[in-house]
């Protein structure tokens, strides 16, 4: 019997932003794709999205943002991330974020950011290859691949 | 992580070890079950809940109002609540926890998702793993969210020790009421969204139903019908929640007053056993067979007509397993 890993993501939105058809699709496409989605949706404050990610032990965090916001916000969940043990999840956004602000965004810790337009089959080929032979394991002396 | 100091850390009720074995028990990795030998021990003193129904009947608005008021009580609430995996895909998506936002910073409140992974029965091969594990972490309380169950998805009978149904008024009329499966084994039957029309003749048809299916024993729980208005606004009250509270309390005293609790944990235990068995023998069937090629070879000789599954599996099993009795 083989025992592989399922990949769990946990997708959400940030702050004050409401569009969240974005999220949904890449949500569907995730899910699709063999992925288990912890769906979280709306307003959540990077607080919420760290503890659940923590909880729900999830393989990578996906956050979709609209608002402009992106400067404060992923340098928070970074932070809280380290805080909350929580540093060895993958970290990528998408939205409306320009593509000035990826340099800064990508030394502080995002893995990868999706722009408008990004065919889903391509966030689905990065998660895929980003995790599944490289996730560590949490137990020392034992490997991951099944 | 070391096997040892995850064990120790769950028992310190630390989060992030507990979601951590959560995630192995849920892959079946090898080294779980080692682990879970220790955890099982600190198990079996919280009280465990069920929450089912069909989907859109309200479980996790209804859930998060009840982890409010335990909240009250100041007791520390687990929720494990299963979502349907794609037959397709093998994905889920994951939903219920948008219902339980309140609480996603309340150092009290512990809550995972599962996605039920091709398990039958309304729960996750790993859900009573993972409540076992939310029990060492020190919860009083564990309620268990079914995906959304029909009627015959009744696997939570034997993990939760109260078991809720919740149901809505329009959902049929007094044969669905009084048929096998799950409408058996609620202790509790919610009816929620109680401010719908047709909410009062459904408490009638469902009450007299319980009658129907009563068994005439003497300290017997006759199962109750509560009705509530489990409003997902994260602001609102939900009517007929402290009648809920009070409902569960009085059942778990039953339980508890009847000794009924030890059949209860029995049975929880049998459960658990079959489905380890059932996985292990598996297991080492399957190894026993991998690269031999006589899975081809078994399958052939049946198209062929010169055998067949069951005398397949019989000479296969007791190649694998010895067929004498215990002692």
């Amino acid at each position: 019997m083989t025992t592989k890993k399922t990949i769990r993501v946990l997708i959400a939105k940030p702050g004050l932003d409401g569009h969240d058809r974005g999220a949904k699709v890449v949500a569907r496409a995730l899910s699709d794709a063999g992925m288990e989605v912890i769906y979280l949706g709306l307003h959540q404050t990077p607080e919420m999205i760290v503890n659940t990610a923590a909880d729900e032990d999830v393989d990578a965090i996906g956050l979709s943002v609209l608002s402009g916001a992106h400067n404060t916000i992923f340098p928070r969940v970074i932070s809280l991330m380290k805080q909350k043990e929580v540093d060895d999840v993958l970290l990528f956004g998408g939205g409306t974020i320009p593509e000035k602000d990826h340099p800064f965004l990508k030394a502080e810790g995002v893995d990868r950011i999706f722009m408008p337009g990004t065919d889903t089959k391509e966030i689905v080929f990065y998660l895929q290859s980003a995790l599944n032979d490289s996730t560590p394991s949490v137990i020392e002396g034992t490997a991951s691949k099944s | 992580m070391k096997p040892q100091e995850m064990v120790d850390r769950i028992l310190k009720a630390d989060r992030r070890a507990a979601a951590r074995l959560m995630t192995m028990v849920e892959d079946q990795s090898e080294l779980a079950s080692e682990i879970m030998k220790d955890i099982f021990a600190c198990t079996g003193r919280s009280m465990l809940i069920g929450v089912t129904g069909a989907g859109g009947s309200g479980k996790s608005s209804l859930i998060e109002h009840l982890i409010g008021r335990f909240r009250k009580d100041d007791k520390k609430v687990g929720v494990v609540a299963v979502d349907p995996s794609s037959p397709f895909s093998g994905g889920a998506l994951l939903g219920d926890r948008i219902r339980f936002q309140k609480y996603s910073l309340d150092d009290g409140v512990f809550i995972r998702s599962m996605g039920s992974r091709g398990y039958m029965g309304g729960l996750a091969r790993a859900s009573s793993d993972v409540v076992r594990i939310m029990e060492a972490m020190g919860n009083d309380v564990v309620i268990i969210e079914t995906l959304g169950a029909g009627q015959d998805e009744v696997d939570i009978i034997h993990i939760a020790q109260t078991c809720l149904l919740v149901l809505t008024p329009g959902m049929g009329d007094d044969i669905q009421a009084i048929k096998a499966g799950i409408m058996e084994i609620a202790d509790l039957i919610v009816l929620n969204k109680a401010d719908l029309e047709g909410a009062n003749s459904c408490i009638q048809s469902l009450e007299s139903a319980i009658h129907y299916n009563l068994k005439k024993d003497k300290d017997v729980w006759v199962p109750r019908v509560v009705p509530t208005i489990a409003s997902s606004m994260q602001t609102a009250e939900c009517e007929g929640i402290e009648d809920l509270y009070q409902n569960i309390m009085e059942h778990q005293a039953f339980l508890h007053k009847t000794r009924r609790i030890d059949t209860v944990h029995a049975k929880r235990i049998e459960q658990e056993l079959g489905l380890i068995f059932k996985d292990e023998v598996e297991k080492t069937v399957f190894a026993g067979l991998k690269g031999t090629g006589k899975k081809r070879e078994y399958i052939e000789s049946i198209i062929k007509g010169n055998n067949n599954p069951y005398s397949v599996v019989d000479e296969v099993l007791s190649t694998f397993l010895r067929t004498e009795k215990l002692e």
